[in-house]
């Protein structure tokens, strides 16, 4: 490692210092619990790990994580650009203070915001005794954990998007419109492909979060096996077991599916930006 | 401008003319209705239900359930463990920032994914990975526990996997100002003789003490109310190990809703107290920490 982290010539001092920070605080808080965690894996087999995720019951804990997170990351990405758009383009009363709302997810513990969604939810709560009475369910259901992971995820897209729109020229808007565009095939055409990188950036980082996501979901789950059991509560039960093999080979799951994503995203990104040139 | 009297010349309603790269006004109130009442929904009145559910029974209650012996030892764990992974995290932060702003080197991309990582890990992956490295029955583990310095299951458990969360804050809040600013500062503080601890003190840090204060604060919240990875590392030990997310989970299950949205309010409140503290620094010193803003 110290030979790819190799220095070239430079007059300023504290690299040695810097470096040997960065990398010893690395080393202690991510590389070698991380290593750990592969090395069970390891050690445990990649047959016994694939046999321990090769149950019904962690596919489907799996596939809820994954495709929840998915969907929460979609109406992020929708709501968080729209979001976006109003703060940096539009003025109106207490514009500010809406701005700084925004972040309140960053802000709130999750647990906090675990039992307040399960309050408002719940069948005798605000919102849950409304969609009772029309016959529906939220909290204890799939419904309840696309809410939560929706919270958790709200700011990416807006705090990545917000500021690529504040910085596009308007006269690029105003050419489309001299060359007859409508102001919705502007839109479409001109400023979408714009904000794309950015907004797939906000999108992964709303993915990652969603699909990790623990303390808010716990809450509103309902956690039945099967059904609303998410990936990461697998875990949790596992090493309440004391069977660490199988929450590692869980864990490595999780690790490798995640980062196959963010990679497709990743490419997803610089075809993007490529194609458009710049941003 | 000479667009305006073209336009009134090519139309014949001039009344009607209205800014070509804007929407029409209907679009803009349905699309700001649209906003503000999914704010509403989504994170309002959440917010509002935490203030709502501890005062349920009145102040006196929600007062009386904070000073319960199980609620003040979270209270002081939490800060405990904010006051030492949040200078630890501090100091992490200049360092790889200072260290790859700095200087050039091969591999430098590859450092900055890695202390990303974090990022996509799930907290509970994080925490069962600190287990396995530490916990009684691995080898580092096994040899700390015989030696009476237990790390799972106790302070430094929890200590690790907060730092473990909120680790790329600090750095991610620091390397895009610090690049923009540059190093040529430095160079002519060196030239003129000063030690390379005098320049980062009385140049760098000045230069980045917002954008510091920015990241801290996002740490500093994160730290306290970090719940997933703490759930795993700390063993829930109820008045020794029991974070306030914790304590709060505790109570919440033992049906004492009062208690666990009082200690929910209090975190709540820290909450909005490090918004408005963000939004103040991001008003006044927005050219210090625009960098940030971007991706």
């Amino acid at each position: 490692m110290a030979l790819a982290f190799r220095l070239q010539k430079s007059p300023m001092p504290g690299f040695g210092l810097g470096m040997g920070i960065t990398l010893a605080m690395l080393s202690l808080i991510v590389i070698l619990p991380v290593g750990a965690l592969l090395a069970r894996g390891i050690s445990y087999g990649p047959e016994a790990v694939w046999a321990t995720i090769n149950t019904p019951r962690v596919w489907a804990a799996l596939y809820l994580s994954f495709r929840l997170a998915f969907l929460a990351a979609l109406v992020n990405l929708v709501f968080g650009t729209l979001l976006a758009w109003v703060l940096a383009r539009y003025d109106f009363p207490g514009r500010r203070l809406v701005d700084a709302l925004v972040d309140l997810p960053f802000a709130l513990p999750t647990a906090v915001a675990g039992i307040a969604l399960t309050a408002l939810y719940a069948p005798n709560g605000v919102f849950g005794s409304i969609v009772r009475d029309l016959g529906g369910k939220v909290a204890y259901t799939q419904w309840g954990i696309l809410i939560a992971l929706i919270f958790v995820g709200l700011p990416f897209v807006t705090r990545t998007v917000q500021p690529v729109i504040a910085e596009i020229e308007q006269e690029v808007e105003e050419a489309s419109a001299t060359l007859g565009a409508g102001r919705f095939h502007t839109l479409r055409r001109v400023i979408l492909p714009m904000l794309l990188p950015a907004a797939l950036t906000g999108f992964a980082l709303s993915l990652a979060r969603a699909v990790g996501e623990y303390g808010s979901v716990i809450f509103i789950a309902g956690n039945l096996p099967m059904k609303t059991e998410i990936a990461p509560l697998l875990i949790v039960i596992k090493l309440e077991e004391f069977d660490y093999d199988g929450a590692a080979a869980i864990g490595i799951a999780m690790l490798l599916i995640s980062f196959a994503m963010l990679l497709a995203i990743n490419l997803i990104q610089i075809w993007s930006r490529r194609r458009i040139g710049h941003v | 401008m000479f667009d305006s009297t073209l336009h009134a010349a090519a139309s014949e309603k001039p009344a009607k003319w209205r800014p070509v790269a804007e929407e029409s006004r209907p679009v803009r109130v349905l699309l700001i209705a649209l906003a503000l009442g999914g704010l509403a929904v989504l994170v309002v009145a959440p917010l509002a239900v935490v203030f709502a559910e501890a005062l349920a029974r009145g102040a006196g209650q929600a007062l009386a359930s904070l000073t319960r012996p199980e609620a003040t030892s979270a209270i002081r764990l939490t800060l405990i463990v904010a006051a030492i992974s949040v200078p630890v995290n501090a100091v992490f932060g200049i360092a790889a920032a200072w260290t790859i702003t700095k200087f050039d080197f091969r591999g430098k991309a590859f450092l900055i994914t890695l202390i990303d990582l974090p990022f996509s890990i799930s907290p509970v992956v994080a925490g069962l990975a600190l287990v396995l490295l530490f916990g009684t029955n691995s080898l580092i583990g096994g040899w700390l526990v015989a030696s009476g310095f237990p790390i799972i299951f106790a302070l430094p458990g929890i200590v690790l996997a907060s730092i473990f969360v909120t680790f790329p804050f600090v750095a991610r809040e620091l390397i895009p100002v610090m690049i923009e600013q540059g190093r040529a500062e430095e160079e002519a503080a060196l030239t003129l003789g000063a030690s390379g601890w005098r320049t980062f003190l009385t140049v760098t840090l000045p230069n980045i003490k917002w954008a510091l204060l920015y990241g801290v604060l996002l740490c500093n919240a994160r730290a306290m109310g970090e719940f997933g990875a703490v759930a795993v590392v700390s063993g829930k030990i109820r008045g020794q190990t029991a974070t306030m997310p914790i304590t709060i989970e505790m109570l919440y299950n033992e049906y004492l809703s009062v208690a666990a949205f009082s200690l929910a309010a209090v975190l709540a409140a820290l909450g909005l107290l490090t918004l408005a503290l963000k939004t103040v620094l991001e008003w006044r010193h927005a050219d210090q920490l625009a960098a940030t803003r971007r991706h």
